[in-house]
């Protein structure tokens, strides 16, 4: 079993206008040394999987044909085994 | 004229669509509840507003995978007739039958109010070619991710093709950047596919098709999309 954190963010060519409040209201509170905020979104899974090429595989997969729109964000994964029963 | 109007769970301008297009309109409606596969043989599909699987994830993003969906898009492919409002179109963009994305709006907020539109001239929509693209409309949009964006190259491809349907303009009709109040690319409101056959929109022509309700602007509209298809059926 792996687990996989997959980041999505909006591509830096895309106005994030989340981020951008943000980093107003930072400004606003004095933390003016803060730049370039952005806001993605931190989506977590379980993989049954063999290897961990085959569990990359299988999260690309979902991140192509769900959870990310190519057209405007980026994905990052990040893999990690795990012990098969993740609840105790 | 047969209406087909997918529900999805959170879909809520459902019954504003059945009501204008069946009881205003004298279109034969029938409502179909997206686990069904089959969208059956209308004469065309209307995807209604709402915030269908509560946005999650991105507009439309999962309603593009329920099961009426493949029966919508075999539909769309054979040339059928489909109009998606407010999320309606943003499912069409995530279906892929239509091209670009949504942002949030520019400024963040959820508007709801009337804005003008106009139709572009030229353009390669089937539903609009009735309507005069010197005329001004006033309609409202509801919406907090209508901010339309695409690439410089797919911009240039929707112009190439006089894919662009609707533009946000001011009162006087006018292209402006305060009229463009959820900061789309290019002003864009409406676009279609290249067929023509595939068109979405951000405002709410439905909900200014009665006298009552103090508008009847959207009524020109939908009246103009119902005759396209009336001719071509």
């Amino acid at each position: 079993m792996f687990q996989a954190s997959v980041h999505v963010t909006l591509r830096p060519s895309i106005l994030d206008p989340k981020g951008k409040a943000s980093e107003q209201a930072l400004h606003q509170l004095g933390l003016t040394a803060i730049q370039d905020v952005r806001i993605g979104k931190l989506i977590t899974m379980n993989v049954e999987a063999a290897t961990e090429e085959e569990a990359q595989k299988k999260v690309e997969e979902a991140c192509q044909k769900l959870l990310a729109n190519d057209v405007m964000e980026d994905v990052e994964i990040e893999m990690k085994r795990v012990a098969h029963d993740t609840s105790q | 004229m047969n209406i087909a109007i997918p529900i999805f769970p959170g879909s809520n301008c459902d019954h504003d669509t059945e009501h204008v297009f069946g009881t205003v309109l004298g279109a034969k409606v029938s409502s179909v509840w997206h686990k069904e596969t089959s969208i059956g043989t209308p004469d065309m599909v209307i995807i209604p507003g709402g915030f269908s699987y509560g946005d999650y994830l991105r507009t439309g993003a999962i309603a593009r995978f329920s099961p009426i969906m493949e029966s919508i898009q075999a539909f769309a492919q054979k040339g059928g007739p489909v109009i998606g409002i407010c999320n309606g179109f943003q499912i069409l963009l995530e279906a892929g039958l239509l091209p670009g994305v949504m942002l949030h709006n520019e400024n963040l907020r959820f508007i709801c109010k009337s804005i003008h539109l106009k139709v572009e001239a030229g353009n390669r929509s089937r539903f609009t070619q009735g309507l005069d693209p010197e005329d001004t409309f006033k309609v409202p949009i509801s919406h907090g991710e209508g901010n339309y964006r695409i690439d410089d190259e797919g911009l240039k491809s929707l112009e190439d093709h006089q894919q662009i349907v609707f533009r946000y303009v001011n009162e006087l009709g006018d292209l402006d950047p305060k009229a463009n109040v959820n900061g789309s690319t290019a002003a864009i409101a409406g676009i279609c596919n290249r067929q023509g056959n595939v068109l979405g929109l951000m405002p709410h022509p439905e909900r200014a098709a009665e006298p009552q309700l103090g508008n009847t602007d959207g009524r020109q509209l939908l009246d103009a999309f119902l005759q396209a298809v009336d001719i071509t059926v």
